[in-house]
């Protein structure tokens, strides 16, 4: 009777690390994909920003510098040798960006350009898909890095060396501009 | 957070299961059906407390009940986009195409895969998501949704039914549906059946058949028109408000802006009118109740009893509430220009 419940114990405990593991994984599997998906929507705003340019610079004259800015960004992004350069640059970029749209309000003339019309959606879908994938990542990181700390699960996490996930931390500008709203035609304050 | 997470995922765990308990009275429901019909017809009869004869109605109604089961879990979503003549939603106007990439900003906001999307062609701002679980979803919009909101109530309409794919309300959801809009069309094929005289026609010339099966459909009929009413019941208990409510308060998560949802809702209730091809069966699925005016939302106990959406009013209040607003301008009619 006792050796059962021995047995029994045992049994549990293995269940209880096999189930542990098998979501630490999984939860460090969906935080590697969200910060993935972030990449594929900072390729496709590097994609989207020369055709925009192209687009607006008829209309624009007087904008010349914004949109210089917001070009030399976008390739300081593409061409960023390590990670830090990089962050920084995209960070410009959706700050000069959010200066463009600004702008873009202020010629009537855009509006009734289909082309441009499109283009500024698809970059504000992007800029928005951007925010939403960053907060994704970031709450894919809580789950994990909860789950690292906290007993039980820290023990398993420690053996098996799982490692707490770092947070995407937002510059203090770009907070004040996570979504870019322009349907409303309100220019946000930046 | 933690805790939030942990919540969806009994609220997944609680769908399946409800599911499964749906599928099982269902069935029961059924064979019990076609057990009373065994005793009616003389297939089955009482001997001295045993059970003689060939059930053979019951095991059809238990094939009947299992092969409509299975329709409903892989076949669901399909049934109920095409009774409410949705078409796939296609990028063919500027409007449409934001509505396209608000599907994604919401998927990726909520971490699941993206939906397909489906219209509507209807001037009442509606929406509803169906499948069997979020990697086979659909959310479906009205085109009056397309037309009146903006990009931000777009998001907390969106964000509210990709909650209902997350926890797998739309398995729960669907199931319910066919299973119990089946009932419905069975007591409709029956009643036209006995009306137009399906047997009656057949056994012409044998009076005494005519008079036996003659019988048996009113029977059947008579049995269906007690269960459908029933059923529907069990909509009402089994959908629980509650799961909108939930589903508001994470669209919010997925948002982070409570404002998105509150002006969409209140947009909504400005507007108030049915939707046509919203028939009962699928009523239930909608962000908000297309059967009623949206307007009068009367909290009377049994409303709260018998209807499967909670006043919208009551939701409108509870987002002013996170908000930290004073919650009752909605419901009192002092909201004039306090934006």
């Amino acid at each position: 009777m006792g050796s059962w419940i021995i047995i029994g114990i045992i049994v549990a405990a293995a269940l209880y690390v096999i189930f542990a593991y098998n979501s630490l994984v999984r939860m460090r599997n969906s935080v590697e994909n969200s910060w993935r998906q972030i990449d594929v929507q900072l390729k496709r705003r590097h994609d989207l920003i020369p055709n925009l340019v192209e687009a607006v610079k008829g209309y624009m004259q007087f904008e010349r510098d914004t949109l210089t800015q917001v070009v030399e960004a976008r390739n300081r992004a593409v061409e960023a040798p390590n990670q830090a350069a990089r962050l920084q640059a995209e960070n410009q970029l959706t700050a000069g960006l959010g200066r463009l749209f600004a702008l873009m309000e202020n010629y009537p003339q855009l509006k009734s350009d289909q082309n441009v019309l499109q283009l500024q959606e698809q970059l504000t879908t992007t800029e928005n898909q951007i925010a939403f994938a960053r907060q994704a990542y970031n709450d894919a990181v809580l789950e994990l890095n909860n789950r690292i700390e906290t007993f039980p699960s820290n023990m398993i996490a420690n053996h098996f060396g799982f490692h707490p996930a770092d947070y995407f931390k937002a510059p203090s500008e770009d907070q004040a501009l996570p979504k870019v709203d322009l349907s409303l035609g309100t220019p946000r304050a930046s | 957070m933690t805790q939030r997470h942990a919540d969806f995922r009994e609220l997944e765990s609680r769908n399946r299961n409800q599911t499964a308990a749906l599928v099982i009275v269902f069935i029961v429901l059924f064979c019990a059906l076609g057990l009373g019909l065994d005793f009616v017809i003389g297939a089955v009869r009482l001997r001295d407390g045993h059970l003689v004869g060939f059930p053979f109605l019951t095991i059809a109604a238990l094939i009947i009940g299992s092969v409509q089961s299975l329709i409903s879990y892989y076949g669901g979503a399909a049934l109920v986009l095409a009774s409410a003549h949705a078409r796939q939603l296609m990028p063919d106007s500027p409007k449409h195409q934001m509505v396209l990439n608000v599907v994604q900003e919401m998927a990726l906001a909520s971490r699941m895969p993206a939906p397909h999307a489906y219209v509507i062609d209807d001037p009442a701002p509606n929406a509803f998501a169906t499948g069997r679980d979020p990697q086979h979803s659909v959310i479906c919009v009205t085109q009056g949704l397309v037309d009146e909101m903006d990009r931000e109530e777009l998001q907390g309409v969106l964000g509210h039914e990709m909650a209902h794919i997350r926890d797998y309300d739309i398995r729960t959801m669907t199931m319910i549906a066919v299973l119990v809009g089946g009932v419905a069309m069975l007591a409709d094929f029956f009643m036209r059946w006995s009306f137009y005289g399906g047997f009656g026609a057949r056994n012409d010339r044998d009076d005494d058949g005519r008079g036996e099966a003659g019988l048996i459909i009113a029977i059947v009929v008579f049995v269906l028109a007690i269960l459908a009413p029933l059923f529907s019941q069990l909509i009402a208990m089994a959908v629980s408000r509650q799961r909108e409510y939930l589903a508001d308060a994470s669209s919010v998560e997925f948002t982070r802006n409570p404002r998105a949802l509150l002006r969409a809702l209140e947009h909504i209730a400005r507007i108030e009118s049915p939707l046509a091809n919203a028939s009962r069966g699928i009523a239930h699925l909608f962000i908000v109740n297309p059967l009623e005016s949206v307007g009068d939302n009367e909290e009377g106990f049994f409303d709260n009893l018998l209807s499967t959406h909670p006043p919208l009013s009551r939701r409108i209040r509870r987002l002013h509430e996170l908000l930290g607003e004073p919650g009752n301008r909605a419901i009192s009619g002092e909201n004039s220009g306090q934006r």
